[in-house]
């Protein structure tokens, strides 16, 4: 049963992309402004809403992990299989955003407020995973992780403060003009919709399979362990004393 | 009273063993100058650039040089079983950390005023409105050794400490480089009413890292 949800789960999330890539690719109109270049936001703004989704859902397991009463070996595990989600995520975003900025605003990248959060966001929870990957214990991984990671959800906000008041005291105007009011065209705005929902199903698949692979990582090592136990006793038995 | 007593204990202790062993004086302090060397070669010192990327470059170079003080500051813990001599010596662990934190803010404070004097008369700064220059020192400098000594713990005992401290360090400081940064630089400029503002920020940065710091000190010298 277990394998055919997973596998019906996998189906719909690959259905539900194909979807959004006939919709994104074709259906969808180009825009006035940008051309041809809109098409990709239907991939750079479901990318960034999973990255923040991602790094929400670390930081509430690693709480869930921090309280006695709720701890338990898979929030640790499930935040970090986010985190790593995330990380993939965040970089995604900021190679489509450069790659839409090219055409839209003739540069790469500019530092913008946004901008430098994402590219310090990615190297934060960079930092956490090489902390994930240092071998030690299951509970002293997770104490150290769960506090990494609350502080980094921590920082971040404070991170974009200081960046957005950065640019606003040393650029007369950012590339983001709030005064615009735009007016998107119904197939854009379904497209929109339906790739953020369908990239949240991706998500919820990715995380799922990581998760599983977390936990059968843990259970190989302690398997591993038991049977170097049963060999020593064994060859103990054997020798004659 | 106690914890003050024996976060001061602990931080003289530490800077105690940096007088005797001379390692800050001897490899974190010419660190630091020849960082200030390179950035000149960097941007070329026959133009104009120099002093007005100084404010930049000054605190780039103070933050490379911090994330060794904190490699040290953990690394003095490792051998003869000193951690656990610390664990067993029955100071609270908000003291340690304050301690520890202290002791890395003092020597940075230190390399500040060698590698500024360096700063002025290498790249060629005029110094104006020195008390703001000095609020923006003692709060950035008071935040970099809180959030350092927060990731110093985090990491301790583990294979691939000396690596992942900077890792974590450096986008974790992001507000304290460039508060630092601008602060100075308006200060330089003259317009010190522009640089208040960011003393605030990095002064609320230092007051959020000591609070989360002290919380979480215990459970993660407890483990390590």
């Amino acid at each position: 049963m277990t394998f055919l949800r997973e596998r019906g789960l996998g189906i719909s999330v690959v259905v539900a992309l194909a979807i959004t890539a006939v919709f994104a690719l074709w259906i969808s109109p180009r825009d006035i402004e940008q051309g041809e270049a809109v098409r990709l936001l239907y991939l750079h703004v479901p990318t960034i809403w999973i990255a923040f989704l991602a790094f929400f859902v670390t930081a509430l397991s690693s709480v869930l992990w921090l309280v006695p009463r709720t701890r338990s070996t898979t929030w640790d595990l499930l935040a970090g299989a986010s985190a790593e989600v995330g990380v993939v995520f965040t970089g995604i975003t900021l190679v489509v955003g450069s790659l839409w900025g090219r055409p839209t605003w003739g540069t790469y990248w500019v530092w913008d407020a946004r901008l430098t959060t994402t590219a310090i966001l990615f190297f934060l929870y960079l930092g956490y995973l090489a902390l994930r990957r240092t071998g030690s214990t299951a509970e002293e991984r997770g104490k150290r992780c769960a506090i990494a990671a609350l502080i980094a959800f921590a920082d971040v906000p404070i991170v974009h403060f200081s960046v957005t008041w950065w640019q606003t005291l040393h650029q007369s105007g950012t590339v983001f003009n709030n005064k615009i009011s735009v007016q998107i065209h119904g197939s854009m705005a379904f497209t929109l919709l339906w790739s953020v929902a369908s990239f949240t199903l991706f998500y919820v698949y990715l995380v799922m399979r990581r998760l599983q692979l977390a936990e059968l990582e843990e259970g190989l090592e302690e398997r591993e362990l038991e049977i170097a136990i049963t060999e020593r006793v064994r060859a103990e038995q054997v020798v004659p004393v | 009273m106690t914890f003050l007593t024996d976060a001061l204990l602990v931080a003289g202790k530490d800077l105690r063993i940096e007088r005797r062993s001379r390692v800050a004086l001897q490899q974190i302090l010419p660190f630091g100058g020849i960082v200030v060397v390179i950035f000149a070669f960097a941007l070329d010192a026959n133009r104009a650039s120099l002093p007005e990327a100084a404010p930049g470059l000054f605190w780039a170079a103070v933050l490379l040089a911090a994330l060794l003080a904190i490699s040290r500051s953990f690394a003095v813990e490792e051998s003869n079983g000193a951690r656990d001599g610390l664990r067993l010596s029955g100071i609270d662990a908000g003291s340690i950390f304050v301690g520890k934190a202290v002791a890395i803010a003092v020597e940075l404070f230190l390399l500040e005023v060698v590698l500024g004097a360096a700063v002025i008369v290498l790249y060629g700064v005029t110094v104006h409105g020195v008390v703001v220059l000095l609020c923006t020192a003692l709060a950035a400098t008071i935040g970099l050794a809180a959030t350092g000594t927060v990731y110093g713990v985090l990491a301790t005992g583990l294979r691939a400490r000396d690596t992942l401290v900077p890792l974590l360090v450096l986008p974790a400081v992001t507000p304290v480089m460039l508060g630092a940064t601008r602060a100075f630089a308006a200060a330089l400029d003259g317009t010190t009413s522009d640089a208040w503002p960011w003393v605030q920020l990095l002064a609320a940065f230092a007051i959020l890292v000591i609070a989360a710091g002290t919380v979480a000190f215990g459970p993660l010298l407890e483990e390590a």
